[in-house]
């Protein structure tokens, strides 16, 4: 096994408040590693600052062991690197097929065939395949807007997977999703997992999806590394449960 | 869509394009002149469209670069140089130009963006009208000489209103097949979310630039077109309240809709015209109709539309619904 990304000390101070303090972790090829920790533990800056959209402090990120840290977001997007967001972000005037093909078209050719190519950047094609994989037939040419929340989630996931990604960041994915959407995305992001080998760090604070998805848990605490391991493990560690999971 | 209503909408096209090419057939000179400057004002409007309504960039300097399109061909052409090379050094200075105004863009964002964009504008201004030796300042230059287009001369009005007329057709095809490509895709992103588009791996940055530096480009086609319209320009009209005039076209007609700027500049255009019968009254008349409009509809008058539409097909989608649930609940 292979390590796909590999944290190392990250640090992140916001003026007085270090949110997130000196973390370190890898992630291997394949894995479904789950990130939790109670509110304002450090989850989303540390993604943000693997993710480029925050500077670190201090520290360093690999990805296939190439250095990233300072990279923009939209460059590591295209190494392979793909995220969700907490809140919903998918493009609501935009059609379902549309806000797909918009996820996977900076991956297509170089500007100049984006801009005298095909229209669809030759994605239709796969769009519509994602579009039967998520279960949003029916909906393809429906403005993204219009869907409900469960909807968009699905499609705001979908996006994440469009541009072929090694390594992809979910922030609560599972947050506002009804129990029988919630099944479908849980099997859904297990069938990727397989089929395709991508690797997969989740925020969630949902225990139930979190601990039958993942095969590692890492558990965060006023920005520090709290715990480390296998679901099993996580749940039985006595600090986790202080902290976390409570009695 | 269903198949009625495309072959509705092309045949309505159609209908519109032959009217432009019929009607003004009998018009007068000014009649002619008027309709030449819509067109003029829809393709700089239309500029603005793609930096404002597309990509969601304010800019307070379109009418600048209507301006330095403008002076490229009254001097060009005023020294014997063909339209043609003025408009390559038009768009390619403009395109330069608005590539360097974006870069604010990258820093900061709408009303901040509004008066770096104005700083601009008056800065253009002032070159305009200071440095004499190129512009001739004040006193303008005249005598701006018509074109002859593929062997036809286009000193007369009628010819010349075609000229402007397919310039905006072009214009027109260019455009829609931008905001239908990739590209057109990339803009709508980046209004709507840059982040998240970040974050799908569009580069932001590149197509910011892009967004002003095709749009400005389109303020300098219509500048060179200008000059040969009025056939003598001083630095009045490219001063800051056209930079305005072309920001209302663009919100009245509909922002981020493709035919938006061609009502608006309509409206510009011509509701001024046909309100001078009340004397004194029309500017008044004119505010107040676009304070109302902006009121009523704030999407400009393309969204009115829009709204009306998506209402029928909500309705439309509801009802083709409960005619599936009845089935479902009436089968055995």
């Amino acid at each position: 096994m292979t390590a796909v990304l590999e944290v190392s000390n990250i640090k992140k101070s916001f003026g007085g408040i270090k949110a997130v303090d000196g973390v370190s972790f890898d992630v291997q090829e394949g894995e479904i590693l789950g990130l939790i920790g109670p509110n304002g533990c450090g989850k989303s800056t540390l993604f943000n600052c693997i993710l480029g959209q925050l500077t670190p402090t201090d520290g360093e990120v690999k990805v296939d062991g190439k250095v990233v840290t300072g990279l923009r977001p939209s460059e590591l997007n295209r190494l392979g690197v793909s995220r969700t967001f907490q809140l919903l972000q998918v493009f609501p005037k935009l059609s379902v097929r549309e806000n797909l093909i918009l996820a996977g078209q900076e991956h297509q050719g170089n500007m100049m065939s984006r801009l005298f190519g095909a229209s669809d950047a030759g994605l239709t094609a796969v769009a519509d395949q994602m579009i039967g994989f998520f279960k949003l037939d029916h909906l393809a040419t429906e403005a993204a807007g219009g869907l409900s929340y469960g909807q968009q989630k699905l499609l705001d996931a979908a996006m994440a997977f469009m541009g072929g990604p090694r390594l992809v960041l979910l922030d609560e994915p599972a947050g506002g999703v009804n129990l029988t959407m919630l099944g479908d995305l849980k099997e859904r992001l297990a069938a990727i997992n397989r089929e395709k080998r991508a690797t997969f760090v989740v925020i969630e604070h949902n225990m139930e999806f979190v601990m039958s998805l993942c095969t590692r848990v890492m558990v965060m605490a006023e920005g520090k590394l709290l715990a480390m391991g296998t679901p099993a493990e996580v749940r039985a560690n006595p600090a986790v449960i202080e902290a976390y999971l409570g009695h | 869509m269903t198949a009625t209503g495309k072959y509705l909408r092309i045949a309505l096209g159609v209908a519109v394009i032959a009217a432009l090419i019929i009607v003004p057939m009998n018009f007068n000179r000014y009649g002619l002149y008027i309709l030449s400057q819509w067109a003029v004002m829809t393709i700089a409007a239309m500029g603005l469209n793609l930096t404002l309504g597309y990509a969601g960039q304010v800019s307070l300097a379109q009418g600048a670069f209507v301006g330095i399109g403008a002076y490229a061909a009254a001097i060009m052409t005023t020294q014997g140089m063909p339209l043609v090379a003025a408009l390559a050094v038009a768009i390619v200075l403009c395109f330069a130009i608005g590539w360097i105004l974006g870069y604010p863009a990258l820093r900061v964002q709408h009303h901040y963006l509004a008066f770096v964009t104005l700083a601009f504008s008056t800065l253009a201004f002032l070159i305009f009208r200071n440095e004499d030796w190129l512009t001739k300042g004040i006193y303008g230059i005249s005598n701006i000489p018509r074109p002859n287009v593929l062997g036809f001369a286009t000193n007369r009005p009628l010819p010349f209103y075609y000229f402007c007329l397919g310039s905006l057709g072009i214009v027109s095809l260019a455009m829609w097949w931008l905001i239908r490509s990739p590209w057109g895709r990339a803009f709508v992103a980046l209004r709507e979310n840059p982040v998240r588009a970040l974050s799908l791996g569009i580069d932001t940055r590149r197509y910011t630039l892009m967004a002003f530096a095709i749009g400005s480009a389109l303020g300098g086609v219509a500048g060179t077109l200008y000059a040969p319209l009025t056939q003598y320009i001083d630095p009045v009209p490219f001063n800051l309240s056209l930079s305005l005039d072309l920001l209302m076209m663009v919100i009245v007609g509909g922002s981020g809709f493709f035919f938006g700027p061609f009502l608006g500049a309509m409206i510009a255009v011509l509701l001024p015209e046909w309100l001078r019968f009340t004397q004194g009254y029309y500017l008044m008349l004119y505010a107040v109709a676009v304070i109302l409009l902006l009121i009523y509809s704030p999407t400009g008058i393309l969204g009115i539309l829009d709204r009306y539409l998506a209402e029928r097909r909500t309705k439309a989608a509801s009802a083709l619904r409960a005619v599936a649930k009845s089935r479902l609940e009436t089968a055995p």
